[in-house]
């Protein structure tokens, strides 16, 4: 015969086990279903203020699937590497606008761009701006071309450019257009003249 | 092993026996031939009368008939053609992995359970009872189910044979999963039918390498199995052919094999020519000489009853008229396999002059196009419509991808150079633009120059990029013509850049608004066709392959 008092406490005991087991799924299934962490907007350094430079933006159009030379004013530092990453982040702007002739992913954008002598430049983009890329052999050429030919028209010197995503090497931007290896600056220039007739 | 397979090939003869000999067998028995089993039956006569005999009966022909065949998997490469039994495991198809291997090079295993270690000529393979990967040469491949030990004898997973071989076998293999058919390396035999344009009631088959298959009627039906040869899909499984007699063949692989099976409203007779390339069928009261006497054999469908009014007759390799047997297929042995002299069309490697290059596949869908249409979908029909394409006008081409494989880049452009074909053309599909658009290789930056008769990896295209443009040029002429819209560019595209032979890239997009029209069998072929053209007009500056 178990004794009264001993069942009683095993009872307890029991109902205890079984309500923090439901508080905890409880809690396991707020925590699946509350909100995944965004991508972190916040701003890390202050904007970029002073006069405006005009420079060249190369834009791509998928209607008619060229790049266009455009002008544009924009607040410019005086160290070359921050420019570089301003002229291509404006650039990545533009294409994040509703009306982006060339669409790029939300949240896309420039991490870092770095200039290495001679004549290297490294341009370092986020993972959104790749896992969302469109796929597509021109779709993905002319986002290369697009910021290629941006950062090499507005900073000479740069010969040859390495493309990574979140500071590591991809093989593809999005299944087509090759990232494994430097472009070279100058048959970048005569895509662009190509790219810029629809012939 | 040995001992395994002879046990193996007994069972297969006890299955394959027709219903028809068993049948034969037990009324012979029945009518009463002297001996004990006469003397059996009269005692069990005696107490049930026929009715036991006819029960008995019914219940043995019930049991063989409804035996299914035994599936068994084909194997083609350059070395051998074979085929091996597929087992059934935990609800997936198994193959013997060692027995795969066994032909196409050195094999050994070691097993020490739970481990099963393989080695095949200089790789390693390490396998784990119960794992769904393996290490090979130190690096892990997924399965597509646990590995299994049995009697010593590894088995893995049919449907991993496409990622598994490569490893193993330092190049592409393409499983045809459905139908069990495993084409190693680039082998492939591909055919085109044609209405004879002076006879419309003759169809003729040419084939890129000797065949042999079997030939079956059935009223109304003619087919052509081929057991051994690794025939491949043509464009469309179903072609027409405009013709009231022959209206139509269908291409289909079943269980090891390919078969075509030919319509027609006549009797037919197939005539093969003396190379093996060329299968001729035509009305039997045509064939002047299948009315010799024994120069005919009376058509056999597949359950091996005789067809009425149709006509077999076959020519060997060695010219001379033989009447060929009956044409029931012959029961495939397990794990037999055909030395690379029996069957030469295996063993001789065509020389290619196109490789085209279907990209994506597996899980690489490439671009979704719709909701329901993948880009690697788009890119296989188109591939082997323009192989149907350029075979018509006498290039003789590969096709890379010719299922749903997943090939990396640096094996397609490794595939591409070992086979020193002429041109690589890579296919693409899009659903931006419209029109056709050719690239040729961006070349990257590179600072390593080719190092004597070594090409730098990166940029082997170079010696071959005017080449490559000028055969783009082609194409887009030719695609002019058509006036389908077209743009020429360079792309940083690979493996275009890898390939030390003339190498584009075809992107087709829809011709108008709707994107539906990009898989339309209509502008596939007319897309097809003008790149042909476009190919065939530069032959001769592409020249033949090194």
């Amino acid at each position: 015969m178990i004794p009264r008092h001993f069942f009683i406490a095993v009872s307890v005991l029991l109902l205890a086990v079984l309500g923090m087991s439901l508080y905890a799924w409880h809690m396991r299934g707020r925590a699946a279903i509350g909100p995944v962490a965004s991508i972190d907007t916040r701003p890390v350094v202050p904007p970029v203020a002073g006069p405006t430079e005009q420079v060249t933006l190369f834009v791509a159009y998928d209607d008619i699937g060229v790049l266009h030379a455009q002008s544009a004013r924009i607040p410019l530092p005086s160290v070359r590497q921050q420019r570089a990453e301003e002229l291509l982040r404006a650039l990545v702007a533009l294409y994040l606008d509703k009306s982006s002739p060339h669409p790029l992913p939300p949240g896309a954008d420039i991490r870092n761009v770095y200039l290495v002598d001679p004549g290297l430049a490294v341009i370092d983009v986020n993972a959104a701006f790749a896992d969302g890329h469109r796929s597509g052999v021109l779709t993905e050429e002319l986002t290369v071309a697009s910021l290629i030919q941006t950062l090499a028209a507005n900073l000479p010197g740069i010969l040859k450019v390495k493309i990574l995503v979140e500071g590591k090497q991809r093989e593809t931007l999005a299944g087509h257009a090759d990232l494994s290896g430097f472009f070279d600056v100058s048959a970048i220039n005569q895509l662009t003249t190509q790219l810029q007739s629809t012939q | 092993m040995r001992s395994i397979n002879r046990s193996r090939k007994s069972r297969g003869w006890m299955i394959g026996r027709s219903t028809g000999e068993l049948l034969t067998a037990a009324v012979t028995a029945r009518s009463g031939t002297p001996g004990n089993g006469h003397q059996d039956l009269r005692v069990l006569c005696g107490f049930r009368g026929k009715w036991v005999v006819g029960i008995l009966l019914f219940f043995a022909v019930l049991l063989v008939s409804g035996a299914a065949p035994e599936k068994h998997l084909s194997i083609y490469s350059t070395a051998a053609n074979y085929s091996l039994p597929v087992v059934q495991r935990q609800g997936r198809d198994y193959v013997a992995l060692l027995e795969l291997l066994d032909p196409l090079g050195t094999v050994s295993a070691k097993s020490a359970p739970p481990r099963w270690r393989l080695h095949f000529n200089n790789v390693l393979g390490d396998f784990t009872v119960g794992q769904s990967h393996a290490r090979i040469q130190g690096r892990d491949t997924e399965l597509a189910g646990k590995f299994l030990l049995e009697n010593g004898r590894g088995l893995v997973p049919l449907a991993s044979l496409n990622s598994l071989l490569p490893h193993f076998l330092g190049g592409p293999a393409t499983l045809h999963q459905e139908s069990a058919r495993l084409f190693i390396g680039g082998i492939a035999t591909h055919f085109t039918a044609s209405v004879s344009p002076d006879d419309p009631s003759r169809l003729i088959f040419r084939f890129t390498a000797p065949v042999n298959p079997s030939v079956a009627t059935e009223p109304g039906k003619l087919r052509l199995t081929f057991n051994r040869e690794p025939l491949t899909a043509p464009a469309s499984p179903t072609l027409t052919f405009g013709s009231k007699t022959i209206p139509s063949a269908t291409y289909s692989e079943n269980n090891g094999a390919a078969a075509i099976t030919v319509t027609t409203t006549l009797s037919l007779l197939a005539s093969f020519s003396p190379d093996g390339r060329t299968i001729t069928l035509a009305p039997a009261k045509s064939q002047p000489a299948a009315s010799a006497p024994g120069a005919t054999a009376p058509g056999v469908n597949a359950q091996g009853v005789s067809a009425q009014g149709v006509n077999v007759q076959g020519v060997n390799a060695h010219g001379a008229t033989a009447t060929r047997p009956p044409a029931a297929a012959p029961a495939q042995s397990n794990a037999t396999v055909q030395s690379p002299a029996a069957i030469p069309s295996a063993s001789a490697p065509r020389r290619y002059f196109a490789i085209v290059d279907a990209s994506h596949g597996g899980d690489d869908r490439g671009e979704a196009l719709s909701s329901t249409l993948a880009e690697k979908d788009v890119t296989v029909a188109f591939a082997r419509r323009l192989r149907q394409e350029l075979e018509n006008r006498g290039i003789p081409t590969l096709v890379l991808r010719d299922s749903d494989a997943d090939l990396s880049l640096d094996d397609r452009a490794f595939f591409a150079n070992t086979t020193h074909a002429a041109v690589y053309i890579a296919l693409h599909a899009a659903s931006n633009g419209h029109g056709v658009r050719l690239y040729t290789a961006l070349l990257p930056y590179s600072g390593d120059d080719d190092r004597g008769p070594f090409y730098s990896w990166t940029t082997a295209q170079s010696s071959s990029i005017s080449l490559s443009q000028a055969a783009a040029a082609s194409v887009a002429a030719e695609l002019k013509k058509q006036q389908v819209a077209v743009r020429t560019l360079t792309a940083p595209l690979r493996p275009l850049n890898n390939i030390v032979t003339a190498a584009i890239a075809v992107e087709v997009a829809p011709p108008g608004s709707d994107l539906s029209q990009l898989a339309s069998p209509e502008y596939q072929q007319l897309v097809a066709g003008a790149v042909a053209n476009g190919i065939a007009a530069i032959r001769a500056q592409l020249g033949a392959a090194p």
